[in-house]
C-alpha cells in the first residue's frame, strides 16, 4: 500500500472539514476502497475514515419512513426485520458475513456500484439520499456507472426510506463476487409500484416503468406476462449476455412479486 | 506514525504504525502473529478473517488505526494456553476438516462467530456463513461436518453421511 494519512473526525462538521483538502476522500467500511487503493484504481492523499462518528450509525422509525445513517452497516440494517422487512434481507445478502460486519449503506450507495444491491432499494422505495448539504430524491441521484449527483466534498450523513405496504428484493447472485448479476427490487405503495433494476444496464440502477404501470393496475405476476426490456444497453461480460440480463430482468421482476405477496 | 494501543487476545499491545498499515500487517509483521494468513489479498478469499470487538472481519480490508482500542482475537488465542485445542480447532482435527490447512485459521475464526451468533446451526446455515471463506482443497465436506460437531450436534444427520 503507498502512503497516505488517515483522519478521524469525531463529527460530521470535521469530517467535511477535512474534506475539503482535494487530495481527500472519505473512508467508510473500506470494502470496496480498500481493494480499490491497493489495486492503485485510486490514489488519494488523505482518506478520512467515518467510522468515529457517532450521528452517522443512527437507525430510528418515525412517520411510517425508516430513517438510516450512513454508517450503519449491512450487518445492522440486517436485523431491522421488523421495520423494513424487504430492506433487512438484501442486507443480509450483500458479500459474506465479514464483508457485512463493515460495509455501510452510505459508503454503497456513495459508490453507485452498477451491481450493487442498495441502489435497487433506494430508487425503488423512493427513498430521499441526506446529505451535509441537502436532500436529494432517489430519482435525481443515481447518474450513470459509479456517478452520482454528490458533488466534491459533499458527504451522505443518512437515508429516509418511505415504508411500503409490500416489498420484495430478487437477486440472481453472481457466485464469484456476490454481487447481483442481476437484481430487482419491487415495492409497493398506497398509490403506485416502483421496480428498479441493478447489475443489468450499463448505465447503473434504473426503474422498469412499463413494469410499475402494469403492476399499479394489478399486482400480480400475471401482470407481466409478455412484458420484456430490451437488451440494448445492458451490460455484457463473461458472466452473462445482455439478452440473458434481460431475460433476467423479466423473469426476477415476476419472482419479487410473488414474493412481495 | 500514529500511535494505537489495542487488546489482542487478551493482551494489551502499542506501537507507532503507518496509517496505510493493514491490521493483518499489523498482526504478521508487528506483533509476530503469523496464523492469521493472506490468502488472496483482495478481500475475497477469507483466509485473514479475525474478530474485532466480536466481530468477523477481513484484516486484508481494514486499517490498523481503525482498530485502535478495539478487542482483537486471532487463531493464535483459540487454544488454551497449554496447547489444549477448543471445541473448534478439536472438531477440524477429528473430522479432518483441512488438507493443506492454509485457509483453517480463518475457517476456525469464521466458524467462532457462526456458533456465537448461532449455536446449533444447520448445514445449510453453516455452508451460507462460510461463503467468504475459501477452501481450495477439501469440497467443504469435512470441514461443513466439523463446525456441525463444534455445536454439539450429530454429524451423521449431514447430508451424503
Amino acid at each position: 500500500m503507498y502512503p497516505f494519512e488517515i483522519k478521524k473526525p469525531l463529527s460530521v462538521d470535521d469530517a467535511v472539514a477535512a474534506l475539503g483538502d482535494e487530495e481527500a476522500q472519505p473512508l467508510a467500511g473500506g470494502q470496496t476502497l480498500i481493494p480499490t487503493l491497493k489495486a492503485r484504481l485510486a490514489m488519494p492523499q488523505v482518506l478520512v475514515s467515518l467510522s468515529r462518528i457517532a450521528e452517522l450509525q443512527e437507525i430510528e422509525v418515525a412517520n411510517g419512513q425508516l430513517l438510516v445513517g450512513a454508517g450503519v452497516t449491512h450487518a445492522d440494517l440486517s436485523k431491522q426485520t421488523g421495520s423494513y422487512p424487504a430492506l433487512a434481507d438484501l442486507a443480509a445478502h450483500i458479500g459474506d458475513p465479514a464483508v457485512r460486519n463493515r460495509g455501510t449503506v452510505g459508503g454503497s450507495i456513495a459508490n453507485n456500484d452498477p451491481s450493487a444491491c442498495y441502489p435497487a432499494a433506494v430508487l425503488a422505495s423512493g427513498a430521499t439520499i441526506v446529505t451535509n448539504l441537502r436532500r436529494i430524491a432517489a430519482d435525481d441521484y443515481f447518474c450513470g456507472m459509479f456517478e452520482t449527483a454528490l458533488g466534491q466534498g459533499e458527504l451522505i450523513t443518512g437515508l429516509r426510506f418511505p415504508v411500503p405496504l409490500a416489498a420484495h428484493y430478487e437477486k440472481f447472485v453472481q457466485p464469484a463476487s456476490r454481487f447481483a448479476l442481476v437484481g430487482v427490487f419491487v415495492a409497493r405503495f398506497a398509490q403506485d409500484v416502483r421496480v428498479a433494476v441493478t447489475g443489468a444496464s450499463e448505465e447503473g440502477v434504473f426503474r422498469w416503468r412499463e413494469a410499475e404501470a402494469a403492476l399499479a393496475d394489478a399486482f400480480s405476476p400475471d401482470a407481466l406476462a409478455g412484458l420484456t426490456v430490451s437488451a440494448a444497453g445492458m451490460i455484457d461480460d463473461m458472466h452473462a449476455s445482455p439478452a440473458y440480463r434481460a431475460g433476467l430482468v423479466a423473469t426476477l421482476t415476476k419472482r419479487a412479486v410473488i414474493a412481495a405477496g | 506514525m500514529t500511535q494505537i494501543s489495542m487488546i489482542v487476545n487478551g493482551d494489551k499491545v502499542t506501537d507507532d504504525v503507518a496509517d496505510q498499515l493493514l491490521l493483518v500487517e499489523f498482526l504478521r509483521n508487528n506483533l509476530g502473529l503469523t496464523g492469521t494468513h493472506v490468502g488472496c489479498d483482495t478481500s475475497q478469499c477469507g483466509a485473514c478473517v479475525v474478530h474485532v470487538d466480536g466481530q468477523l472481519v477481513k484484516s486484508c480490508a481494514m486499517f490498523a488505526v481503525e482498530a485502535a482500542d478495539a478487542q482483537v482475537a486471532t487463531i493464535e488465542g483459540q487454544a488454551a494456553p497449554d496447547g489444549t485445542l477448543n471445541a473448534i480447532q478439536q472438531a477440524f482435527q477429528t473430522h479432518h476438516g483441512l488438507q493443506c490447512g492454509f485457509c483453517t485459521p480463518g475457517m476456525v475464526m469464521a466458524a467462532a462467530a457462526l456458533l456465537h451468533e448461532v449455536p446449533k446451526p444447520t448445514e445449510s446455515q453453516i455452508r451460507t456463513y462460510l461463503e467468504g471463506n475459501f477452501c481450495r482443497c477439501t469440497g467443504y465436506q469435512n470441514i461443513v461436518k466439523a463446525v456441525f460437531a463444534a455445536s454439539g450436534q450429530d454429524v451423521n444427520l449431514i447430508a451424503g453421511q
